[in-house]
């Protein structure tokens, strides 16, 4: 590091200020998962699908939350923010008109240029579905793009389940096969009953063109990429994305180091070739 | 400039005439009820008095990091209410550190490595431009928890503007950057002659003898031996010991991992965004909100600080994460030893 590299970033803008951003549109998903439609009072936010943002609650903190919109939805932003900490809980409160800072985007994103022309297979439980809805808009609006669109979304109860009346618009496209399962069904349900990956037995997988989009609980993941596994698809075309609690999203504070790789950084997005070799990633 | 020669007697004039233009820390002594002059411990502080500051020291319980990286630093502040408008906080006023250890100027080295790569961080490289390092030479290990010469930071080339070397009832001054010559001429200095060079050399001699290896392998393997050792049942032995104090993050000069949190005023006008120093040995470290935590066992957590200091740091910005100079295991209150255990794992596959 020379004298001018310190005098260059002496100068630098600090990555921690966080700028301004409106809520246009907040709803209650669950009992315990809020969406937020957000519009950047400066700037819009240029971001790829599968990155993340430091949502600041001023006053209270920051989390980093992962981008549930696709930008070929246009310039605002959406996030799915599950209440379980500080900052997540004052954000039950907050509505439509109400302000927050936003620092990001951050982290890689998913490769959707290596995706072109593949068939995508998108397997998504729980509070999973956020990031990986980012991608499905995304693969949805360049349809043709893609090869063969498939969704499986799995929750604990139908009520946990997240979009749903967005999942009942795939359901019915023809362009997609959607499937959805619960482990534990209320009187109401009607479909699939069990964990997700039962429901690979309902799906062809041609494995030399699929890449498997794989997003969920860690006890997911590791059975899901079992599944994928033994449909064939190759471990560089298991994709996921990693939860780690990101404090300065840009490779500094250490919380989200696993091993060498700051998951902020080279992350959140990884293939199963490389969580495997990471070996303390699930 | 040439070398110059400080007699020890115009030292005290010289960081007074430091002290006119800009603070001035040093090594100061900090506990001096001991029985054993060897027990003494010395501490960095900005120097209240000329006459306090301490160059005969051994090494300090922490080294000068909090000049560069305050344990508590505000980042960004901003307004309760209406409008936040939130700014960021970059504080930094001209300072001199007097007296930075070969060890301590390899450790700079390393934060502002780890500050200025990728997404440069201005709330410390903005302290770190504004700060003038005035380097001492070493003639003799401190102690044996020391590795300097193992870790390769006891003959630092760069990262200081003066450096140092006692000559007896003198120091030899070298000059090594335009701001260190400006230091120098506040300083009564003659230019070196002949003899003071020959006696220089005479140090710099000595000072090869008297430091020896003590890991068996070079530094160049280090990261590959850490590699075999991942799976090795000796960080479950180390960790028996370990109580997951973090004492080791906090007196290491290299460990710059940060928590950060928001603080609001009294009256609820304002708050900030403040970051203050963490340890990867304290449990929740790696714990997401959903409560899963990735590095739960002890074991775990160990083996990724040693990781870190020895094979991850030096990867990830090519200046070493450990410069060897022992403070983790005099802090240690189980004797946790990162240099034993560099030693140890050079065995096991």
């Amino acid at each position: 590091m020379t004298q001018t590299d310190i005098e260059k970033g002496a100068a630098a803008a600090s990555p921690y200020v966080p700028k301004m951003a409106r809520i246009v549109a907040a709803d209650q998903m669950t009992e315990t998962e809020r969406f937020f439609r957000l519009e950047m009072e400066g700037e819009p936010l240029a971001y790829e699908p599968g990155q993340f943002v430091g949502v600041t609650v001023f006053g209270v903190g920051e989390s980093p939350i992962s981008i549930c919109s696709s930008p070929t939805q246009g310039e605002r932003i959406e996030l799915t923010i599950r209440s379980v900490g500080l900052v997540t809980g004052a954000l039950r409160t907050f509505e439509a008109g109400d302000r927050l800072g936003i620092r990001g985007p951050f982290g890689n994103g998913f490769d959707t240029g290596a995706m072109k022309g593949q068939d995508v297979l998108f397997v998504a439980g729980g509070l999973g579905l956020a990031p990986t809805r980012s991608l499905i808009r995304y693969v949805l609006d360049k349809r043709e793009d893609f090869g063969k669109v498939t969704i499986l979304a799995g929750a604990r109860e139908p009520n946990l389940l997240l979009f749903r009346e967005e999942i009942a618009e795939w359901v019915e496209r023809s362009d997609a096969d959607t499937l959805v399962t619960v482990n534990q069904p209320d009187k109401d349900w009607k479909g699939n009953v069990g964990v997700i990956t039962r429901l690979f037995k309902q799906v062809e997988i041609d494995p030399a063109r699929t890449c498997a989009v794989i997003v969920g609980p860690p006890v997911m993941f590791k059975f899901a990429v079992l599944e994928a596994l033994a449909a064939g698809v190759p471990e560089h075309r298991i994709i996921c994305s990693l939860e780690r609690h990101m404090k300065c999203g840009v490779g500094k504070c250490g919380h989200c180091q696993i091993r060498g790789v700051y998951v902020c950084r080279d992350g959140p997005v990884f293939t199963y070739e490389q969580v495997k070799r990471l070996r303390e990633g699930i | 400039m040439l070398p110059q020669v400080l007699k020890t007697s115009d030292l005290g004039a010289w960081v007074e005439a430091l002290m006119a233009e800009s603070r001035v820390a040093a090594p100061v002594l900090k506990e001096t009820n001991v029985s054993d002059p060897t027990d003494l411990k010395f501490g960095w502080q900005y120097v209240p008095d000329p006459a306090d500051v301490r160059l005969d020291y051994t090494v300090t319980v922490l080294g000068p990091k909090k000049f560069l990286w305050p344990p508590r630093q505000k980042l960004v502040r901003y307004n309760l209410g209406a409008g936040a408008e939130p700014e960021a906080i970059i504080d930094h006023e001209p300072h001199v550190l007097l007296g930075v250890h070969p060890c301590d100027i390899t450790a700079i080295a390393t934060l502002d490595a780890a500050f200025a790569k990728d997404v440069p961080d201005p709330h410390y490289l903005a302290r770190r431009s504004d700060t003038a390092i005035i380097g001492l030479d070493c003639g003799a290990p401190c102690d044996e928890s020391s590795f300097c010469l193992d870790m390769g930071s006891l003959y630092p080339e760069s990262g200081f503007d003066v450096m140092l070397t006692p000559l007896g009832d003198a120091y030899f001054v070298e000059v090594a950057t335009q701001l260190g010559e400006a230091l120098v001429e506040a300083a009564v200095v003659r230019p070196a002659t002949k003899q003071d060079m020959e006696a220089h050399q005479a140090f710099a001699e000595e000072k090869r003898s008297d430091f020896h290896y003590k890991l068996p392998y070079e530094l160049k393997y280090l990261p590959e031996i850490l590699d075999a050792s991942y799976d090795s049942l000796v960080w479950e032995a180390i960790a028996r010991q370990c109580f997951s104090c973090g004492s080791c993050n906090i007196a290491c000069p290299t460990c710059y991992c940060f928590d950060v949190y928001d603080e609001v005023e009294v009256d609820l006008s304002k708050g900030c965004r403040v970051r203050r120093y963490d340890s990867c040995q304290l449990d929740p470290f790696a714990e997401v909100a959903g409560g899963e935590n990735f590095r739960q066992e002890r074991a775990s957590r160990l083996r990724h600080r040693m990781f870190r200091k020895g094979k991850y740091i030096l990867e990830q910005t090519g200046r070493v994460g450990c410069v060897g100079c022992g403070r983790c295991e005099r802090a240690c209150v189980a004797g946790i030893s990162i240099k034993d255990t560099y030693v140890q794992i050079a065995g096991s596959r």
